[in-house]
């Protein structure tokens, strides 16, 4: 063990590439003979298939195939969570066929592939297929979607329900604390839909080698060996050892690459079938209909309070919109990731939620950066914010009031919460203790005060916020209802000259893991980084893994690796002792070095790295070599936390919000490379900020997004935030060996009810009680609400 | 077809070309440059911003039967080979990419505000990097990173 790396700022070793353009992503792969693959998709949100002719298209010169739902209709993409009713029984699951041949579901509702000698060919032939559609009502509303009458999206599926679900304290308990409150704040909103807009288009490459057999499908994917797993244990039926799965460089994800898209198995099926490569990279356009969406979540939720300020209960109900068919993660998103969170920080002791998810005429919903824990966090720091205000007491003393104390979960066991998790540790007085003197709050309210007599009103808004990370504990995720595993996998093999090839499971998509998990090995070997190498994204040079999310990577994958460095270290021992003439307990291993204690008889890591791959002088009983790998299952989810604050203005004439300052402090636990946990807490905050007040998938009446493109849907740009400002805390995780958390949510977790508390203060400021002002809060919603 | 000759980062070349092709495509496809990026399809995103004639543009906004006659510089020509342009080592140092996909977007645009006004105000430089999209950053880093291009950081100790 050194101390060289890790806590340090190391500039990351992946960006030469980067920054040279030699990236190399999906679609900028070429394949000798490669063919290319467009997709014709439904332009209705709802529609019954009458006919599909593609006899002119196929004539079409430079077209090699065309694939339709009559051919592969019933091959489908699964569900990877079982979530049952209340009453037991399992999910609604209907079918999500690759292409479909009876009815369209949603607008991109994919019908038919091309494949065709260019791209160019490609889509002109897919507008040469003839469709004949029957178009039909459509709803995109989960709340309407559930009331008699409306639109069924599937035949299997009763009321468009897919299940319900509760999790809390017995509903009759939260209604008896509620009866007893003083005060109750109530709230009916929308937690908007949104999409996701990684700026790499999804790209998936399919290749057959007729010679070994074997398929290799390159794919823009967040979890190379799960896509394997699903594809050919769930889709198509191939043998997995037939089947290599590479994710290469990936331009983003947030949540939207983690799935099994019916892309990858379309291209795979065309490439067997042409004995050709089959090339398909989605347009922006298509991004907007087809990646799976985040949030879309209508509640209704109300937090009671006691005469001295203490929750004393907490009620939801919601619905949540699942789309028109399951995705891989859906159903876990507004359930297990969702209602777990709602105890917050707040010592609240009846809780209860009530949660419907339902199937509508729209593009699928899934995990989103933060899954399910932004809408938690949302409702209740909308909540708690706004019965400050209803009580007129300040909002920062109302948490104070109710926050759980901290404790370190080592000599303080973790916190039980009433929604099933255990906190690991949590110092949630300190977070916000520490925002308040960064945005020196006394000075704020004077400023406030002033501003409030002209026509630019200034608000404050806190979130402080928890979310549950490194995802996570097979045996606990297996029992509600996940149908994998959730460790990671970790190898590291030393080269017979002391260089470190590391395989892991994890997979980095702009997390930069070349670097974090480079600073981790070499100074647990005492070697220097670039004697170390990282391999992630391919299925044939790692052993497994379960992929990137959950800001899981360093957590569990991490975590995985420093297991494989434990046992490089302990055989290391043995070897060093057999040299050295004493036993291994004599031997200390510091700074790339074994040495026999209280002397100065040492080898370095190089030498007893050359001797275990010529072990001529060698301990009898131990294998040759030095190559390890580790599966590391984590005992428990980590739970971050942290105190995010904005300070708004709003112009009164125009109902314009701009977003002043910006703080945020935030306890990841341990960090291993503060400049990269800085940098996803910046991307985090810069789209939950968008949240609040640019993004949103809007439809029209039929089903159309309205916005499905950069024209129309607001992507936040730079000239749309202030620099920020960020502190942090450190409560190391108890419970893993590296004491780290993950950052990757947290930033779009805190953020969204931050900039919406903000803008509600700064209206009170200005004499306009409202409630809450729907996301994007735009200068319209904005101004019209100052108008009430 | 018709058929163009250009410059690319000081290298001729004259092909034939469908008339519908993207000056985009063309350098992707055709020259294997494969640095400049396609985000989007209604030239929203910045991810394909290169120089043509010095001028930093969209590539996907332009055909490449326009750019007939034209000398035009992508990411892989912005510095000498083996050598980095201070915004190359701007973005490393001050960590302005993390996915890397809108990067070589960033860095042209930015390249081309620094030519005009060589120390923007951060203002400046969020103005003028409207055009580009960045999903990871939130863009804190990016400014940070032409700052430093343009001396207006002392670079960070690591």
């Amino acid at each position: 063990m050194s101390n060289k790396f890790i806590g340090k700022s190391i500039k990351r070793v992946e960006d030469k590439r980067f920054i040279t353009g030699h990236g190399r992503y999906t679609d900028d792969i070429v394949l000798p003979g490669m063919t290319y693959a467009y997709i014709l998709r439904s332009p209705y949100a709802h529609a019954n298939i009458k006919s599909i002719d593609t006899s002119e298209a196929a004539a079409m010169k430079g077209v090699v195939t065309i694939m339709t739902g009559e051919e592969v209709g019933h091959y489908g993409v699964p569900c990877g969570w079982q979530v049952n009713f209340k009453n037991g029984d399992i999910m609604k699951e209907p079918p999500h066929p690759l292409l479909v041949k009876d009815k369209v579901r949603h607008v991109g509702d994919a019908v038919a592939l091309v494949v065709a000698e260019s791209r160019e060919i490609a889509q002109d032939a897919a507008e040469a297929i003839i469709v004949d559609y029957e178009v039909l009502p459509a709803v995109t509303d989960a709340s309407k979607a559930v009331e008699a009458g409306a639109p069924q999206v599937h035949d299997s599926v009763p009321n468009n329900i897919c299940f319900d679900w509760e999790i809390g304290n017995p509903k009759a308990e939260v209604d008896e604390a509620m009866a007893s409150a003083a005060h109750i704040t109530s709230l009916d909103f929308v937690n908007q839909r949104l999409s996701p807009n990684a700026m790499e288009p999804r790209s998936y490459i399919g290749h057959y080698d007729n010679v070994y057999d074997r398929y290799t499908l390159y794919t823009s994917t967040q979890n190379p060996h799960l896509i394997r797993l699903l594809m050919c244990a769930f889709v198509l039926g191939l043998p997995e050892h037939k089947v290599r799965v590479v994710g290469p460089d990936v331009g983003g994800g947030f949540g939207s690459k983690i799935y099994h898209y019916t892309e990858e198995a379309l291209v795979t099926l065309a490439a067997k079938k042409t004995g050709r490569p089959v090339k398909w990279t989605e347009t922006r356009s298509e991004a907007f209909l087809t990646d799976a969406h985040g949030r879309d979540h209508v509640t209704f939720a109300e937090m009671g309070f006691d005469t001295e300020g203490k929750i004393v209960g907490l009620r939801i109900k919601t619905f949540a919109n699942l789309g028109a068919y399951l995705s891989t993660f859906s159903t876990a998103v507004p359930t297990y990731l969702h209602g777990t969170l709602l105890q917050g920080l707040y010592t609240t002791p009846k809780i209860h939620l009530d949660m419907t998810c339902v199937f509508t005429n729209t593009t699928a919903v899934d995990a989103y950066r933060g899954a399910g824990r932004p809408e938690a966090t949302f409702l209740l720091e909308r909540l708690i914010d706004l019965a400050a205000l209803e009580m007129g007491i300040d909002p920062t003393e109302l948490r104070l009031k109710n926050f759980i104390a901290p404790f370190d979960g080592v000599t303080q066991p973790g916190y039980q919460t009433n929604v099933a998790l255990q906190y690991d540790s949590g110092n949630y007085h300190g977070v916000l203790a520490r925002g308040l003197e960064m945005l020196g709050y006394e000075d704020f309210r004077k400023e406030q005060a002033e501003a409030a007599k002209t026509n630019k009103l200034l608000g404050v808004g806190f979130s402080t916020y928890i979310e549950a990370c490194g995802i996570a504990p097979s045996a606990v995720v297996g029992s509600l209802g996940a149908r994998a595993g959730l460790f990671e996998v970790g190898q590291v093999r030393v080269q017979p000259t002391g260089s470190v090839s590391v395989f892991t499971g994890a997979h980095s998509h702009g997390q930069g893991h070349e670097t974090t998990f480079a600073q981790i090995v070499a100074d647990r070997l005492g070697i220097p980084m670039e004697n170390v190498e990282i391999h992630h994204g391919d299925t044939e040079s790692v052993a497994f893994g379960m992929g990137t999310y959950g800001s899981r990577s360093l957590a569990v994958g991490g975590s995985a690796i420093v297991k494989s460095l434990d046992k490089i270290i302990e055989k290391g021992a043995k070897i060093a002792a057999h040299k050295l003439e004493c036993s291994p307990d004599d031997i200390e291993f510091a700074d790339g070095k074994f040495t026999v204690k209280g002397t100065d008889k040492s080898l370095t890591f190089g030498d007893i790295a050359l001797t275990a791959y010529v072990p001529h002088v060698y301990p009898a009983n131990l294998e040759p070599g030095l190559d390890f790998s580790s599966f590391y299952d984590p005992t428990n989810f980590t739970y971050p936390f942290g105190c995010h604050i904005a300070v708004v203005e709003v112009d009164k004439e125009t109902g314009a919000t701009k977003v002043k300052r910006f703080i945020a402090v935030d306890d990841v636990g341990n960090v291993i490379n503060p400049m990269i946990v800085d940098g996803q807490i910046h991307g985090g905050l810069a789209q939950g900020i968008g949240q609040a007040l640019l993004e949103g998938i809007e439809f029209d009446s039929t089903g159309q997004i309205i916005n499905a493109s950069y024209m129309d849907y607001a992507m936040p740009r730079a000239d749309d935030f202030p620099m920020f400002e960020l502190d942090r805390q450190v409560t190391p995780c108890p419970h893993n060996p590296l004491g780290v958390k993950g950052a990757g949510e947290a930033g779009c977790i805190g953020s969204t009810p931050a900039v919406v508390n903000a803008v509600v203060d700064a209206l009170w400021s200005g004499g306009h009680k409202v409630k809450d002002v729907r996301m994007p809060m735009t200068p319209e919603r904005v101004w019209t609400a100052m108008q009430s | 077809m018709p058929k163009i000759s250009v410059t690319v980062n000081g290298t001729s070349y004259s092909h034939e070309v469908e008339g519908r092709l993207l000056l985009v495509h063309y350098l992707r496809d055709v020259l294997g440059l494969t640095g400049t990026h396609v985000g989007c399809d209604t030239s929203s995103c910045g991810a394909c911003t290169i120089h043509l004639d010095g001028k930093s543009v969209k590539s996907c906004s332009l055909l490449a039967a326009q750019a007939d006659g034209s000398s035009i510089t992508t990411i892989e020509g912005l510095a000498p080979e083996g050598e980095l342009h201070p915004l190359q080592v701007g973005f490393k140092e001050e960590h302005g990419l993390q996915c890397g996909f809108c990067t070589p977007g960033m860095i042209m645009c930015a390249a081309d505000l620094l030519e005009h006004n060589s120390t923007p105000s951060e203002q400046e430089i969020r103005e003028a990097l409207e055009g580009n999209i960045c999903r990871c950053t939130g863009y804190h880093n990016i400014v940070r990173a032409i700052q430093s291009a343009s001396g207006q950081l002392e670079t960070a100790a690591p």
